[in-house]
């Protein structure tokens, strides 16, 4: 049976150069639910995809606030997430009280980059879980920022990381010379769109599904509940969806992952677990 | 009265402690240390003036040993960057242990790249921050800073003291400018809000001329520090303070 010499420390390196772990932990990412990131040169919006553990269950949160100029989308272990949010909030309080005004996007994801990079060096620890995507409004504009497991971090005008993004991806690299010059109602009708482009042929977007998240110059960071954000759901209503490509080929740890996602262990014959780590 | 009998052999009576041997039942007064410390070689008043399109600060160049007029080039109004004009009264070297790490914030700022500077509000809000946690910790930084600057086009006037009390205003003097400029100084504003540089200008130097006359630690030589929209900031000096002494000659009766 095939068994990964090289992927038994964060800390070991592969002939080829390679971090094992911290690749397991960019997989990660691809298990949850997709998200959307794209901006304007005045807004810059969020739209993420929820999903319900069970029929009994809410749907999970995938927006998190974390100030007045700044909010995050997450995929990957919910829980690690949190543990990052936490941070990043407490980082910007600290940097209110002391300077009187609100961090700075590239000052906060640069302190988060750090943070997260220390993971991935040291054999006490393991990499985070899960991606962000950041959103954001300073003194420089407005801002999309993308975080991996791996503690690369990247500047971006617009990004979708999550299961099945590539699509969505797909849609924003062909609207991309567009997204600049558009208002915050245009914006959000793409990134519905691109959020779309991600689904499974029967599964429909709708107020219970789709969070959407918005900041902008004079526009705090704000989250719309579900009464507000059935008016844009209805501007995109009725068009013509593109069918989703099917997704590129996925590596051995990534069979297509459904609803019912299993370690990946599981293929190699290790103890299978019941139940996946919550990931969202 | 009767006295109840001890818990054990040797033991507290109830209601009293434990007598531990060897312990003694108060500190001595010779055993006890001050910790906090009070200024030695000192600067006197800071003048400052918000005119319509920036901000004007000025202060001598002396420090003193108590009444002696100990160093006479001491400057204490300097640039922190291009937004801000930083000055400080009261212990000299205070002033230049928080001279050198608010310049080293600039530098390590600098080193970011980032294109994004600090701007007077954060500079006035994190002294303020550090004054109050040293006056908490019984250790005041024994100054008066006063941060001049402009933000978002406007020009910023604030202060902070040794126990981190801060505020903001149009005219601003600390020490024994207070009691004396700073009246000449709010009357001339009050008369004219929208005062020009030249005219804000004039309005320091007179009333750096009338605090040198009443002023003891004062000295005729000063800096003046300008931060303006258009031209930014510079500082001048050394220059000199003009001076008539004839009025002391119509005192009489003393």
């Amino acid at each position: 049976m095939f068994r990964n010499q090289y992927d038994s420390d964060v800390t070991v390196w592969s002939p080829q150069g390679r971090l094992h772990q911290v690749e397991y932990a960019m997989e990660a990412v691809n298990l949850g639910s997709a998200t959307v990131g794209l901006k304007s040169d005045s807004h810059a919006v969020l739209i993420a995809l929820k999903r319900a553990s069970s029929e009994l269950s809410a749907y999970q949160k995938k927006i998190i606030n974390i100030d007045d100029h700044i909010g995050i989308t997450i995929s990957g272990l919910t829980a690690d997430a949190r543990i990052l949010s936490r941070f990043m909030r407490s980082e910007c309080l600290n940097y209110k009280y002391s300077h009187d005004s609100y961090l700075p996007l590239n000052r906060l994801i640069s302190i988060l980059g750090n943070k997260m990079q220390v993971c991935t060096q040291r054999y006490d620890r393991r990499p985070y879980g899960v991606g962000l995507l950041v959103a954001g409004f300073d003194d420089r504009g407005s801002h999309i920022y993308q975080t991996c497991p791996s503690a690369n971090y990247y500047d971006c005008r617009a990004m979708s990381i999550g299961a099945r993004s590539q699509s969505a991806r797909t849609y924003l690299e062909k609207h991309l010379d567009k997204l600049a010059g558009c208002n915050l109602e245009e914006l959000i009708k793409h990134g519905l769109r691109a959020l779309r482009d991600t689904l499974p042929a029967e599964v429909e977007l709708s107020t219970k599904n789709v969070s959407i998240g918005y900041v902008g110059k004079e526009q705090e960071f704000k989250i719309l509940d579900e009464e507000e954000t059935a008016p844009f759901l209805r501007l995109i209503e009725g068009e013509e969806r593109r069918g989703a490509p099917p997704e590129r080929s996925l590596g051995p740890l990534r069979e297509d992952q459904g609803e019912e996602d299993r370690d990946p262990q599981a293929a190699v014959g290790l103890e299978a677990a019941d139940h996946t780590m919550d990931t969202d | 009265m009767m006295n109840p009998p001890a818990f054990w052999q040797n033991g507290p009576a109830p209601g009293n402690f434990y007598s531990f041997p060897n312990m003694q039942p108060q500190m001595k007064p010779e055993e006890s240390r001050q910790h906090s410390q009070g200024p030695v070689t000192t600067s006197t008043s800071i003048l400052a003036l918000a005119y319509d399109k920036g901000v004007i600060v000025a202060g001598d160049l002396l420090a003193s040993y108590g009444s002696l007029a100990r160093y006479t080039n001491c400057p204490r109004i300097f640039k922190v960057n291009n937004n801000i004009i930083l000055g400080a009264s009261g212990d000299y070297a205070d002033f230049q242990y928080v001279k050198e790490f608010v310049e080293q914030k600039i530098i390590t700022e600098e080193c970011l790249d980032d294109g994004l500077f600090l701007k007077p509000k954060s500079l006035y809000c994190w002294l303020t921050r550090i004054l109050y946690q040293r006056r908490s910790k019984m250790d005041p930084l024994w100054n008066n800073f006063v941060v001049a600057g402009i933000q978002d086009g406007q020009p910023f006037l604030g202060t902070v003291d040794k126990l981190g009390t801060a505020y903001t205003d149009k005219v601003i003097c600390t020490g024994y400018g207070s009691y004396i400029a700073t009246p000449l100084l709010r009357d001339a504003a009050d008369k004219k809000p929208q005062l020009t540089l030249d005219e804000a200008r004039a309005h320091i130097e007179k009333s750096l001329e009338v605090l040198y006359y009443r002023d003891a630690r004062s000295f005729p030589k000063y800096q003046l520090g300008i931060i303006d929209v258009d031209q930014g900031v510079s500082i001048e000096g050394p220059l000199e303070i003009s001076q008539n002494w004839n009025v002391a000659y119509s005192i009489k009766g003393y």
